[in-house]
């Protein structure tokens, strides 16, 4: 049986890193938060751009955000007027054990003061982290998410299905894997339906699709028709099209739909491959499902992506020999060496495996050594959600 | 040899690794990269293309990852590129992308 090494948290949860979280309501304190996060070694500070009303898709993800095992205490900054309170975001984080500090800048009397207190305390909170040791755990512990970002011909072919292997390893070892991006499911609700551990989540996933595809229409969009570029590049149908992107996630059976909307943000409630409702844009799918749990995110990409995130170890695949070699500070895995037929998919989807598990256990990917913190929080149109019925 | 790759044992056709010429041999390799086959291409397969690694009669299913892709429009023998021109998909018709 497979271990990794992580921390664990007062909720039972299992941490791979020790984020000091520095989270703001809204961006009207993230300069003093960022300045406060610089200063303490190992906290990073996160913001989001939907403004300082209450949208219930934010306050799920940044309480999801605050709630992600690999971050091991929070500081709240808040401005002191927002609708998105502190308050709010405490009660959903609290429950899990871990210290949640706040500031409100206008009460402390402005941005010196709160820095200076913000220091403080996670400067208290960094040392009490440092005592903290890793433990082995078995992977039912562990969550991966899976995203393509910056795609080409190569990443159906090979990137794609090789962290497909790995998804599946981890499956079988009783982990937990998450895949989003609903609009590039489009052609492949009858499929994906199939493989539905029940018949409930195979409506849910019907539906789900459904309104993806209704939003498109709205915008004057067809999600089933393909680019030329698609044709072009070899994709015959908006099925293989379809199939290529959600390989990624491996062939086992689909155990249900996480809500990612006003009306909730789920984390899988059991191990095995979930289907997040979600965006198709890389940053925000990433960081809907480290709010849903994951603790690391294995990302494909054949053109070349520099992403990391802020909270969860991004671990990056190129099927594209030329872009690994173009790439190397950013690629950690070379899943190319199928397309000489030096390596089989299996051999690399061990590999990922492998190096997925070695990330959980702390060593750092490339995109984590350079500093990558990103993070974007992303809110469907409640105008348009209302117009279409959905909420 | 040059190659392609087949990446769910269930599939009939296989994505080729480089630009085929015709008559040129490829090697098909399985997912466990265990060489299957040594089809010859009857015609230019571009890189990232399909190949047929079974003869298909019209209305036969083609199988990639494992799931059906689309169904032949017409026969397609082993060795063939396997594209719009000779698949339907089950969901939107081909044809749109053939500008018809």
């Amino acid at each position: 049986m497979t271990e990794f090494w992580g921390f664990e948290r007062p909720d039972g949860s299992v941490g791979v890193r020790n984020h000091l979280l520095v989270l703001t309501p809204m961006d009207c304190s993230y300069e003093p938060a960022r300045k406060i996060a610089a200063q303490v070694e190992g906290a990073v500070a996160v913001t989001q751009h939907h403004g300082c009303g209450y949208d219930e898709m934010v306050a799920n993800a940044l309480i999801g955000a605050g709630r992600n095992p690999n971050v091991a205490g929070v500081l709240l900054v808040g401005l002191g007027c927002e609708s998105l309170t502190s308050e709010i975001l405490t009660e959903g984080i609290a429950p899990t054990g871990k210290p949640v500090e706040t500031l409100i800048i206008q009460e402390e009397g402005g941005t010196l003061r709160t820095m200076e207190r913000g220091v403080r305390i996670l400067q208290g909170m960094a040392q009490d982290v440092a005592d903290l040791k890793r433990e082995p755990f078995p992977l039912s512990r562990l969550t991966l998410a899976v995203e393509c970002g910056g795609s080409d011909a190569t990443s159906g072919l090979a990137a794609n299905p090789a962290v497909g292997v790995a998804a599946d390893m981890l499956i079988d070892e009783g982990g937990t894997v998450i895949f989003g991006e609903t609009q590039e499911m489009t052609g492949t609700q009858h499929i994906l339906a199939r493989r539905a551990f029940d018949e409930e989540t195979g409506e849910a996933i019907h539906a789900m699709i459904g309104r993806q595809e209704a939003r498109m229409r709205a915008m004057g969009v067809d999600s089933r028709f393909m680019s030329k570029g698609n044709v072009d590049g070899g994709l015959t149908t908006i099925e293989e099209k379809s199939l290529g992107a959600i390989r990624k996630g491996g062939t086992r059976p689909i155990q249900g739909v996480l809500e990612n909307s006003r009306a909730g943000l789920d984390s899988p409630s059991r191990p095995g491959l979930w289907l997040q409702d979600g965006t198709g844009w890389d940053v925000p799918s990433v960081t809907h499902m480290v709010a849903a749990g994951a603790q690391v995110v294995a990302f494909t990409s054949g053109r070349g992506s520099t992403t990391g995130h802020a909270i969860a170890p991004v671990l990056k695949v190129t099927g594209n020999p030329k872009t690994y070699e173009r790439m190397r500070d950013n690629m950690d895995v070379n899943a190319g060496t199928v397309l000489d037929g030096s390596e089989s998919l299996r051999s690399v989807g061990e590999r990922i495996f492998w190096a997925v598990v070695k990330v959980a256990s702390g060593r750092k990917t490339k995109a984590e050594a350079l500093g990558y913190q990103d993070f974007i929080v992303y809110s469907t149109s409640r105008i348009a959600e209302r117009l279409l019925g959905f909420c | 040899m040059k190659k392609a790759i087949q990446i769910d044992e269930k599939d009939n056709v296989a994505t080729v690794t480089s630009d085929m010429e015709a008559e040129e041999t490829v090697e098909v390799l399985s997912p466990d990269g265990e060489a299957i086959g040594r089809p010859e291409a009857l015609g230019p397969v571009p890189f990232g293309h399909k190949l047929a690694l079974v003869d298909f009669e019209r209305g036969d299913r083609v199988i990639k990852y494992g799931e059906v892709i689309g169904v032949a429009s017409r026969r397609i023998g082993v060795g063939e590129w396997v594209h719009v021109h000779n698949v339907e998909s089950a969901t939107v018709p081909t044809s749109a992308y053939r500008g018809e």
